[in-house]
């Protein structure tokens, strides 16, 4: 059954199937040796966001294509297959901003460099992000968000979040394979509506649960309230020297992009 | 709606973290002060929960397909303040870890999504659905209705924000270097397809769950509802509980209605034939219609329709009451009276009609 013409299930199970996958294969190629992922994930995370900052101030195009290209020499330095960067954030950024820039063309005074501008920042912002993310293990980019001050609680939270993320997923692909494999016949579009609603409605009465056994192992741990997030390793003069060349590019993307 | 990297200037995405911070600390310092070590917790799983129901692919009516942010279901369930840091953890997370939504977007998907739809939500919820009993069906319409609006609001913001980029930073050659579209272009844009699709996959999600926890977990919908009808209580009681202060106002007025003899003439508009042939009333009509004198006679049609329907209390007084005062006070109680008995009729009609089609098991 094509994924067009398939069923509220099924159309759900395969978007938490890929959301499964694709954070797999980041935290598979996060794991691997090579360039960015041998960084401090601190001041990784704080030279990648400078870059970003740098690529979304930019006003000449020419910078812009620059750190692109050095984005696609970290990645192959990093041994992130450029493929996989194509296949998983290319393509999409492409299609959901070409489509958007496209018009522009004929529709705005300069219109082909205004959709330039448009594509070439946003495919350089996420391939930078999803460099970020294919280098580093979530919890190690969590901690990291502590270095820009992120409340300690907020990062606690997020990092529950990741974890119960895939609990949750795990539930509701249960639930939803369970009442595929009961489901006979096409159901008809306020038969589906109903499954869907009653789906979340389930999850969202077992996530109350799940929260609050999460609560009371909590406070059987000593829990009072307050979050803490563990030290990072020391850095090291090769992480300063990584994230000087961060800096460095993202000073010369301002420079030549005033 | 989950906007990219490089769409919105730097200026924009510093004043939208600017705009959501505030928020994000009330709501932390909120929840924290009302449920202590539970929030942590709480928030983790809500958000989760809110990743992975963004990720429904809903079945939309048309046979076509949609995502739900499912703000509204979140601002029902956990309240305003909840939801809005639930939503904002798992948009962080899809920005951070699956690419969706801009990482120096952040601020401006977090204030349109989370803050000022979860707000809207919320407000649009509690006036819809006032103080109706937590299994009433006017709570599925109130979910339903502040799913549609919140998301329509926030993509709104979004197009609002959009629309002001070209206006405010373009390149020396004047070609825009972010969002191109102006706000006459970039609104219809962005409210089409929430006006329709969106809107349509939050309104299906919020009003779809609020009508299964209505049926499988009511408590999860108290939190929301103070002062909602309580199902011990009978609901004429509580009824009339309810509308005592309306009764009482519209008993004053009745006793009031007299004074409307006080008043002199015709109403504006309101003459009768008679009129037209009473020099009195003539000089009467020409003063109010800023002397514009009236027709010499009696108009024809006026003339004509004046008589196909003879009133049984022609001028609020009954042919056989002497008393003005008591004749205007009876044709007030008189159609009071008959407004009531028509609303209770359509009141009974629209049940049984309810009751017929959701009685077959």
């Amino acid at each position: 059954m094509s994924r067009s013409s398939a069923g509220f299930a099924e159309r759900s199970i395969h978007s938490l199937l890929d959301a499964v996958d694709y954070a797999a294969q980041a935290e598979k190629r996060a794991e691997t040796a090579g360039l960015l992922q041998s960084m401090d994930a601190r001041l990784k995370l704080a030279g990648v966001l400078l870059v970003i900052i740098a690529v979304v101030t930019s006003r000449a195009l020419v910078p812009i294509g620059a750190v692109f290209g050095g984005a696609v020499f970290l990645a192959i330095a990093s041994g992130i297959r450029v493929r996989a960067v194509a296949t998983t954030v290319w393509i999409p950024a492409l299609l959901f901003t070409g489509v958007i820039a496209l018009p522009s063309v004929f529709l705005v005074q300069h219109g082909v460099r205004s959709a330039a501008f448009l594509v070439s920042r946003s495919i350089t912002c996420a391939t930078l992000s999803a460099l970020l993310v294919f280098s580093t293990p979530w919890p190690a980019l969590l901690k990291a968000l502590r270095a820009l001050h992120v409340p300690a609680i907020a990062v606690t939270i997020l990092g529950m979040t990741y974890r119960y993320l895939f609990s949750i997923l795990d539930v509701a692909r249960d639930m939803l394979e369970s009442r595929r494999s009961r489901t006979v016949g096409v159901l008809s579009g306020a038969e589906e509506r109903r499954m869907a609603a009653a789906a979340a409605g389930v999850l969202l009465s077992r996530s109350v649960l799940l929260s609050r056994e999460v609560h009371f192992a909590m406070l059987s741990r000593g829990f009072r309230g307050e979050a803490f997030t563990l030290e990072n390793r020391p850095i090291f003069p090769r992480d300063w020297a990584y994230f000087t060349a961060f800096a460095a590019s993202a000073a010369c993307v301002l420079w030549f992009g005033r | 709606m989950h906007i990219p990297d490089g769409y919105l200037s730097p200026a924009t995405c510093a004043t939208m973290y600017g705009a959501s911070a505030p928020f994000w600390y009330a709501a932390l310092a909120r929840m924290k002060r009302a449920l202590h070590t539970q929030t942590t917790p709480l928030l983790a799983v809500f958000s989760a929960l809110s990743f992975i129901v963004m990720m429904f692919n809903l079945p939309l009516p048309g046979g076509t397909t949609g995502h739900a942010v499912g703000v509204a279901t979140a601002a029902i369930v956990l309240g305003p303040w909840g939801a809005i840091l639930s939503i904002s953890m798992a948009l962080v997370i899809q920005a951070l870890l699956f690419g969706d939504g801009g990482i120096t977007a952040i601020g401006a998907n977090c204030f349109n999504m989370a803050i000022a739809g979860a707000l809207v939500a919320y407000a649009v919820y509690r006036l819809i659905s006032g103080r109706a009993a937590i299994g009433a069906h006017r709570r599925v319409i109130a979910a339903g209705a502040a799913g549609y609006i919140a998301i329509n609001f926030s993509a709104l913001l979004a197009a609002i924000e959009f629309g002001l980029q070209p206006m405010l930073f373009h390149d020396a050659f004047g070609a825009p270097l972010y969002a191109p579209y102006p706000l006459r272009i970039a609104i219809p844009a962005m409210m089409i397809g929430h006006l329709t699709f969106a809107g349509l996959a939050e309104t299906v999600l919020a009003a779809g769950v609020i009508a299964y926890l209505q049926k499988a977990d009511p408590e999860l919908l108290e939190a929301t509802a103070p002062g909602a009808v309580r199902s011990g209580v009978p609901e004429v009681q509580a009824t009339w509980r309810r509308t005592r202060p309306l009764w009482i106002s519209l008993g004053v007025l009745l006793a009031l209605t007299p004074i409307g003899i006080v008043a002199a003439g015709s109403a504006w508009g309101e003459w009768t034939p008679a009129d037209f042939a009473n020099e009195a009333a003539r000089r009467q009509i020409a003063r109010a219609s800023r002397s514009v004198q009236p027709p010499a006679f009696t108009p024809h049609g006026l003339r004509q329709l004046a008589d196909v329907w003879t009133s049984p209390m022609p001028r609020y007084s009954a042919p056989f009451l002497r008393s003005a005062a008591f004749g205007y006070l009876l044709s007030a109680m008189t159609g009071t009276g008959l407004i009531i008995l028509a609303w209770l009729l359509f009141s009974w009609l629209q049940r049984r009609v309810r009751d017929g089609a959701g009685g077959v098991p």
